[in-house]
């Protein structure tokens, strides 16, 4: 028996409440962003398994709404990011802003509970144009470059995976998203639209080029879903796609290489998201049990602390207007909430001990141990250590700590200080007591994360790499500068090109429609001289020629007749 | 009291960080006389694995990070005269 709220598909609940933020005001608008994502939490959870919503589309039968244990967790950290991305947000004068992350998440859950190919793609899309206004709704000018960038980089992604699709339909004959393997041209799309989405090379730069340019809560939602709406079909779709290990460890080097050459403190936080990406992405390529929950146990605390560390930022962001670690510095002694919040994301992110990070990012480790894939092992392990030294202890410093910048700010206001505390006690709380994550995640869990060994070992990494952090910190200084990277091909080289080819193809082309515009008019001028209405053709009237040509048709006529 | 600073930023403070940070590392270090971890690869049991494991690949991030930089760095307004 189908319930009255399966009917009720949960990311349509979201969109929902984006039709309704704009249509109220003050207190209203403030319970309608904090309801709307409970209301759709509680339908996530409402959803038999199986497929509960099917809506025919030419000749397929489209299952709208499909649920089992990996969907749901995504469907609920979405709406739960929903719920603490709205309540840092409820100051967000921008109503475009919030209506758009809530069409954003609705796409997200979407997404998580698509049954079959071409739901994916609707929500993917519907993703795409959303997360473009939360970066456009920032309202400068930079952020309306930066988010046309980024929806031509996930509308070419899209027609990529469109394509993968299409393909793929035509060869099986069924729209039914299931693991696939990359081996067909279909399959190879689709897996290469999922990568666009999740950051992988060579579009990672998408990622820290447009999300820093949303507003102080506009990245908040921003960091949440993309990226991970890509984690979850990389893991629904592609267990086990070894290809996936080897992109997954570039992108955790990239992630710190990038990030620790960073500047602008929310493009240090993007650049990691790149990197915790990356964890995941390796963790689906070595596709075992082990690794596949590690993955998805991953993609649920990173939501959390990355949300956190960016609300962190955020509130620096949104109390000072300031984001290059160079003019930021000793914020700790007037933002003391806000750091202690800030520290706590980045304990996690680091995966100390008793946080979050911690009993997740080691299953994944684990299962590279287990399977004894050791390139990704000794990669994991010094990504791990690279973790703490980029984000983990980097942000943190240069924010609020190194050098007194002189700005003595108060924490933000009330809504965000809520959504930060909230955020900082699930990363906690998660990392204290890890069984309820555990017992929602795609497969049963074997796993103890606090034995002896593990614990110290984990600290061994982590505090020589913040003596590494602490000894390097004189070539760490921050330069007030960007680091070039690929998307340097299509917004230097490939303009600079069409600039050279129109400035040397630009005289060609016009000598060679002037010159044939010359001869044609050559031809005329000299048509109209022999049969002009003065010419010498048209001297003689046509009625008196005709008249003689007649007289000479009789002529003859009477001559042949004779004859 | 306001001219003073931080108690979290005087040198005092610092030194004491460094000092209670390096006994804590090196309780770490010797740790591994007790903890015997699983090992996989042979390496990764040995005593002080992680530790120098951790720091080495660190610094060499950070000097790759530099490197690269000496060729991807540009001045942030880069973008901004385009």
């Amino acid at each position: 028996m189908m319930s009255a709220s399966a009917s009720i598909p949960p990311g349509l609940i979201l969109m929902l409440g984006a039709v309704l933020v704009p249509l109220c005001s003050g207190t209203v608008r403030s319970m309608v962003v904090l309801g709307i994502p409970l209301v759709a939490l509680w339908a996530v959870w409402m959803l038999p398994d199986g497929v509960s919503l099917t809506v025919p589309f030419l000749v397929y039968e489209l299952q709208v709404v499909e649920a089992d244990a990996l969907s749901r967790l995504f469907g609920t950290i979405f709406t739960l990011m929903a719920f603490g991305g709205g309540l840092f947000a409820l100051n967000q004068k921008s109503t475009l802003e919030l209506a758009a992350a809530f069409a954003y998440s609705g796409g997200a859950v979407g997404v998580a509970l698509a049954g079959d190919l071409i739901t994916v793609f609707i929500f993917w899309e519907i993703m795409a144009v959303a997360s473009t206004l939360v970066v456009w709704s920032a309202g400068t000018p930079a952020s309306y470059r930066s988010s046309m960038r980024y929806l031509q980089v996930h509308l070419a992604g899209g027609v990529i995976l469109m394509a993968g699709v299409i393909a793929h339909v035509s060869a099986t004959g069924s729209v039914d998203f299931v693991a696939m393997q990359p081996n067909s041209f279909g399959t190879w799309m689709i897996l290469i639209g999922f990568l666009i989405n999740a950051g992988a090379p060579p579009f990672s730069a998408w990622l820290p080029d447009a999300y820093p340019e949303a507003s102080f809560s506009g990245m908040v939602f921003l960091s949440a879903f993309t990226t991970k709406t890509a984690v979850y079909v990389l893991i629904r779709g592609y267990p086990g796609a070894e290809i996936l290990i080897f992109v997954g460890m570039y992108m955790i080097l990239y992630g710190i290489i990038y990030a620790l050459l960073e500047n602008d403190m929310r493009r240090i936080l993007s650049y990691s998201i790149v990197n915790q990406v990356g964890f995941m992405v390796c963790g689906i390529g070595i596709g075992t049990v082990m690794s596949l929950n590690g993955a998805a146990a991953h993609a649920f605390t990173h939501i959390i602390y990355k949300a956190l560390l960016l609300m962190s930022a955020g509130s620096v962001l949104y109390m000072t207007g300031k984001r290059k670690c160079t003019d930021l510095g000793g914020l700790f002694q007037s933002m003391p909430l806000t750091a202690i919040c800030g520290i706590v994301g980045a304990l996690a992110i680091s995966s100390f001990p008793l946080t979050s990070g911690f009993i997740s990012k080691s299953m994944i480790a684990q299962a590279a141990a287990d399977e004894h894939i050791m390139i990704a092992w000794f990669v994991l392990a010094a990504g791990s250590a690279g973790v703490f030294l980029h984000a983990g202890i980097k942000f943190p410093w240069f924010v609020f700590f190194q050098k007194d910048s002189g700005m003595r700010p108060p924490d933000p206001p009330m809504n965000m200080r809520v959504a930060m505390v909230f955020f900082a006690f699930l990363c906690i709380g998660l990392g204290v007591w890890p069984e309820p994550l555990y017992a929602i995640l795609p497969f049963p869990v074997d796993y103890a994360p606090y034995t002896v060994s593990h614990v110290v070992n984990m600290l061994q990494l982590l505090l020589f790499a913040g003596l590494a952090f602490f000894l390097l910190l004189p070539m760490m200084k921050r330069t007030l500068t960007i680091s070039l990277d690929f998307d340097w091909f299509y917004r230097v080289a490939f303009p600079a090109v069409v600039k050279l080819v129109v400035a040397t193809c630009g005289p060609i082309d016009r000598a060679v429609r002037l010159g044939t515009v010359n001869g044609v008019r050559r031809v005329i001028i000299w048509v109209f001289r022999h049969h002009g209405p003065e010419s010498i053709l048209a001297a003689t009237l046509p009625a008196g020629s005709m008249v003689l040509w007649v007289i000479v048709v009789l002529a003859m006529f009477l001559v042949l007749y004779f004859i | 009291m306001s001219e003073q600073k931080h108690w979290l930023v005087r040198p005092t403070t610092i030194r004491l960080l460094w000092r209670w940070g390096i006994g804590i590392l090196v309780v770490l270090v010797l740790g591994d006389f007790f903890v015997h971890p699983h090992e996989y690869f042979g390496i990764d049991g040995t005593f002080g694995f992680n530790s120098w494991y951790g720091f080495v690949t660190c610094v060499a991030m950070v000097l790759v990070a530099k490197g690269l930089g000496l060729f991807l760095k540009r001045k942030d307004t880069y973008y901004d005269e385009r």
